[in-house]
């Protein structure tokens, strides 16, 4: 941690102002977990986590590692790239998984199948059916 | 089969491949014969291929989409601190697309999950409507616009 030391003020508290942001988003994320009700409502809580809270941590990144190493710094944008595009893939799996159960024991909160007797979803990504 | 089938995933291979090495010419060269290998697999995996019309919209999908996280990040925020003294009002929202493209969709699915409060849960192909759930569901019709006029409309000129 010898780099700290050298970091100009306004870099450490643009720094710390950004990880501060990320990793509060996340924790509320992680609270909104236990505190929402149902499977869907839960489902949005951890995308806090992935948009701005992956955000907040990755600019915190970047800005301490452009200031200390005086080069840009790109490899946290692939980051953010990627848990964005990769976010999806996981939240459908969750959701299409509870909509399959939840349709196949009748609960009357979840929509029904959309229409009977058709390909669901045979050319969106990741659909297994 | 041409040289380069996809040029613009080549070019972006070479340059994540450069970001995580070094930008030297060792790099460049290698990244080169990497991407070219792997748009080679590419092609004899995906023959369809996205035609993006419009390029200078895209960084205004990108700007309305990253305020548009912002917004919902504190929005849900809100929801979460407030806890259970909130009423019920999450619910479902069926909405029907006039967008086909894949690629497209692949985006508009990256844009719903990605804004916290809108949960991409299926989509029908067969007759085009796609289920989303919505935490803070008050008024149906406005996350409809938003879905609609807002990001489908923007895909739509950008692919179609």
């Amino acid at each position: 941690m010898s780099q700290a030391a050298d970091l100009p003020l306004w870099a450490a508290i643009a720094v710390s102002a950004f990880l501060l942001l990320g990793s509060a988003l996340a924790l509320i994320g992680t609270i909104g977990l236990t505190r929402l009700q149902s499977f869907y409502e839960r489902l949005h809580a951890p995308t806090l986590g992935t948009s701005w809270g992956t955000g907040g941590v990755v600019m915190a990144s970047m800005i301490f590692f452009t200031v200390t190493e005086a080069r840009p710094v790109f490899q946290e944008i692939l980051i953010g790239i990627f848990v964005t595009v990769t976010t999806p893939v996981t939240l459908m799996l969750l959701a299409q998984a509870a909509l399959h159960r939840d349709r196949a024991e009748a609960n009357p909160e979840v929509p029904p199948w959309a229409t009977a007797g058709t390909d669901l979803e045979k050319d969106a990504p990741g659909a297994v059916d | 089969m041409s040289v380069l089938p996809y040029p613009l995933l080549s070019l972006s291979l070479v340059l994540m491949w450069m970001a995580l090495n070094s930008f030297t010419i060792g790099h460049l060269l290698l990244g080169s014969v990497i991407a070219t290998f792997a748009s080679w697999g590419m092609a004899a995996l995906r023959p369809h291929k996205p035609h993006i019309r419009r390029w200078h919209l895209l960084p205004y999908l990108i700007g309305i989409v990253l305020i548009d996280i912002v917004r919902s990040n504190i929005a849900v925020v809100s929801i979460i601190v407030a806890g259970r003294r909130q009423r019920q009002r999450s619910g479902f929202l069926t909405i029907h697309l006039d967008l086909k493209d894949q690629t497209a969709l692949a985006i508009l699915a990256v844009i719903v999950t990605s804004t916290p409060g809108t949960a991409w849960l299926e989509y029908n192909s067969s007759n085009g409507t796609l289920l989303i759930h919505v935490l803070d569901l008050v008024d149906e019709q406005e996350w409809t616009d938003l879905v609609k006029n807002r990001y489908e409309r923007l895909l739509m000129e950008i692919f179609e």
